[in-house]
């Protein structure tokens, strides 16, 4: 006789059931309604329209100009944070992190304090340089790495701690330097962990918004992301144009949704 | 090229203090239970851990010095190091995993890759430059690890638990190419293992550790036939009792007395191998001088013997045939005579 038979699903309770669907619908509904009124026919010409390709374009090209900054800037940090005993570190990792929790548009004001031309950094860079970052597309990724870097230094932080150290230690008596040991033992060991950080980089710096209208303002082909693109739509009662946008950011997010799950939950 | 190594490390219940010292081509092995610190120690002489005190001297060279502050750090002890695991770098071919040292040096790739070639073929490994680390079998790996070690000249090699990690079929096959390499290397080897075997066949001497010091050591037939803690006669399969020579008798601190074959003065360890013991019902008569009445506490096969865990006044450990098993009707609870001729027993100096 087995003794290991397998469970029988629970009874679920109404008080349980009732808001798990309503739940779901919240989370699914927009979605569908999007899907339902979608229009399908005037898909072409709309997603080849000038306005929403030059937003596409800017779009692609800051959040991936946006995730090349997270990487270069980011992979270190979070080095520092798992590998070193740096004294306040715990302070450091609470600081760099906190924009995932800060509403963006409260991230674009501080930028614009701090970038702007009377800002503490802009200033400096307006008198010495003539450069001002208000309203530029450099502007807007510098809106997007402020939101999207953290997601990048959680996910390479987290898998420098689980690496197995040992390997840095084999290579340390090989002779190698601790920054030849970074780049040929360290970082290919955590590459998942970094392809994973910057395609969550990449999909968050694709969706910002507050941020980069605070910070960037919505001038088009300049400043205009499709998220922004899609906001003017609406307020203009171009819905159709708002519904296309969308679904075009919904497909790009679910497939990198997919793309993801596979390194996550696969057993590769 | 000598190691001499003092070192001392607390760390948690681990209060580690030996003495270790290697000469130039010699193997010695580490040997000892787990949690003695075993792999502390390797870790102390690779530089990844720093000594609370003591001093670390290779090749006259000063690693570390605690007192006067020095620690060298470990890329610059020319220690090498070949782990259980191997820990051969994943995504690198085995020809880049053994040039890893030599490129880290600054050599151009093309003459570290040709350096690494030569290696690979001295370890019975052309023609798997290219493969990846996931696609050797364990012997191989291993020689991979050993090649990727000794590429970079190192002083000092350090193996930790080598053999752990293959399977019991292929171990006796690398253990004997293992003893091969490490003959031809001129350097001071340290191996860690908690296998007596291994140690006894790859090690020139033995080093045994437990509790963070240093118990015993010596040439490893010597460690076999004379073991002096417990944990080493449990290994080399001897029983090992403690006491108090006078002449032919030595006294046991519970009281009972083993008649030795010669005389002996003075605190002394008793050494017998189960074989030598002889277990019956009633007290025997004859030239078996040392006789016990005992208590079986345990019955186990142990190859086509079994072998019988006796307690009492002289705890004993029995290797008997099964058919005396039967014959005796021996059960744990059961009581026995168990004897032991005095010519079986070696007695030296505790």
């Amino acid at each position: 006789m087995s003794r290991t038979r397998r469970r029988q699903d629970p009874r679920v309770p109404a008080v349980l059931l009732i808001p798990a669907a309503l739940g779901v619908a919240i989370l699914v509904l927009p979605m569908v309604g999007l899907v339902l009124r979608a229009p399908w026919g005037g898909l072409p010409s709309i997603l080849t329209s000038d306005e929403v390709l030059t937003a596409l374009r800017l779009s692609l090209v800051t959040a991936t100009v946006s995730t090349g900054v997270a990487l270069v800037c980011g992979v270190p940090v979070a080095w520092l944070l798992a590998r070193t005993r740096l004294p306040g570190r715990s302070v450091l990792r609470g600081l760099v992190t906190v924009p995932l929790v800060l509403p963006p548009v409260v991230g674009g004001v501080a930028l614009l304090m701090v970038f702007g031309r009377r800002g503490l950094v802009g200033g400096w860079l307006h008198d010495t340089f003539g450069i001002s970052l208000p309203f530029t597309t450099e502007a807007v990724v510098l809106a997007q790495v402020f939101v999207a870097m953290p997601f990048l230094i959680v996910a390479v932080e987290g898998a420098l701690r689980t690496a197995d150290r040992r390997y840095e230690d084999v290579a340390a008596t090989l002779g190698a330097t601790s920054w030849t040991t970074f780049r040929r033992v360290t970082l290919p060991g955590v590459a998942p962990g970094v392809l994973a950080g910057a395609v969550l980089c990449w999909a968050r710096a694709l969706g910002e918004f507050g941020a980069t209208v605070t910070f960037a303002g919505s001038f088009p082909g300049t400043t205009r992301t499709l998220p922004l693109e899609a906001y003017v739509a609406i307020n203009a009662g171009d819905t159709e144009v708002a519904i296309v946008l969308s679904l075009l950011m919904i497909a790009v997010s679910v497939t990198i949704l997919v793309g993801l799950r596979d390194r996550w939950i696969g057993t590769s | 090229m000598s190691l001499d190594a003092d070192l001392a490390l607390t760390r948690g219940d681990l209060a580690l203090r030996i003495g270790l010292a290697v000469g130039p081509g010699e193997v010695v092995a580490l040997l000892g239970p787990n949690g003695a610190g075993k792999s502390t120690t390797l870790q102390l002489l690779a530089g990844t851990l720093v000594p609370d005190g003591g001093r670390v001297e290779l090749d006259g060279v000063t690693l570390d010095d605690a007192a006067a502050g020095v620690h060298v750090r470990p890329r610059e002890r020319r220690v090498g190091m070949v782990v259980q695991d191997y820990l051969l770098f994943p995504r690198m071919s085995v020809l880049e995993n053994v040039a890893f040292g030599l490129r880290s040096r600054g050599l151009p790739r093309d003459r570290a890759r040709a350096e690494a070639r030569g290696w690979l073929a001295r370890m019975g490994l052309e023609g798997y430059e290219r493969r990846r680390p996931a696609e050797l079998s364990g012997g191989q790996a291993q020689r991979v690890a050993l090649a990727r070690a000794l590429i970079v000249e190192p002083r000092l090699l350090l193996l930790d638990e080598p053999l752990a990690a293959l399977d019991a079929g292929t171990r006796p096959v690398v253990r004997a190419e293992l003893r091969r390499h490490l003959a031809g290397y001129g350097g001071c080897t340290l191996v860690v293992t908690h296998d007596p075997l291994e140690a006894m066949v790859l090690g020139d001497r033995v080093v045994v550790l437990e509790r963070g010091r240093v118990v015993q050591q010596g040439p490893p037939a010597e460690v076999a036939r004379r073991p002096r803690t417990d944990y080493v006669a449990r290994l080399v399969g001897l029983n090992l009792l403690t006491g108090t020579a006078s002449g032919r008798t030595a006294e046991l601190p519970t009281g009972a007395v083993v008649a030795l074959a010669h005389d002996a003065t003075g605190p002394v360890h008793i050494a017998f191998p189960p074989v030598a013991v002889t277990l019956s019902l009633r007290r025997p008569e004859g030239s078996a001088r040392n006789a016990w009445p005992l208590v079986i506490a345990d019955l186990e096969a142990h190859g086509d013997l079994v072998r019988v865990t006796a307690d009492g006044a002289v705890p004993v450990l029995a290797d008997v045939t099964p058919l005396a098993v039967a014959d005796l009707g021996l059960e744990p609870g059961g009581q026995v005579w168990a004897s032991v001729k005095a010519s079986e027993i070696s007695v030296y100096p505790a």
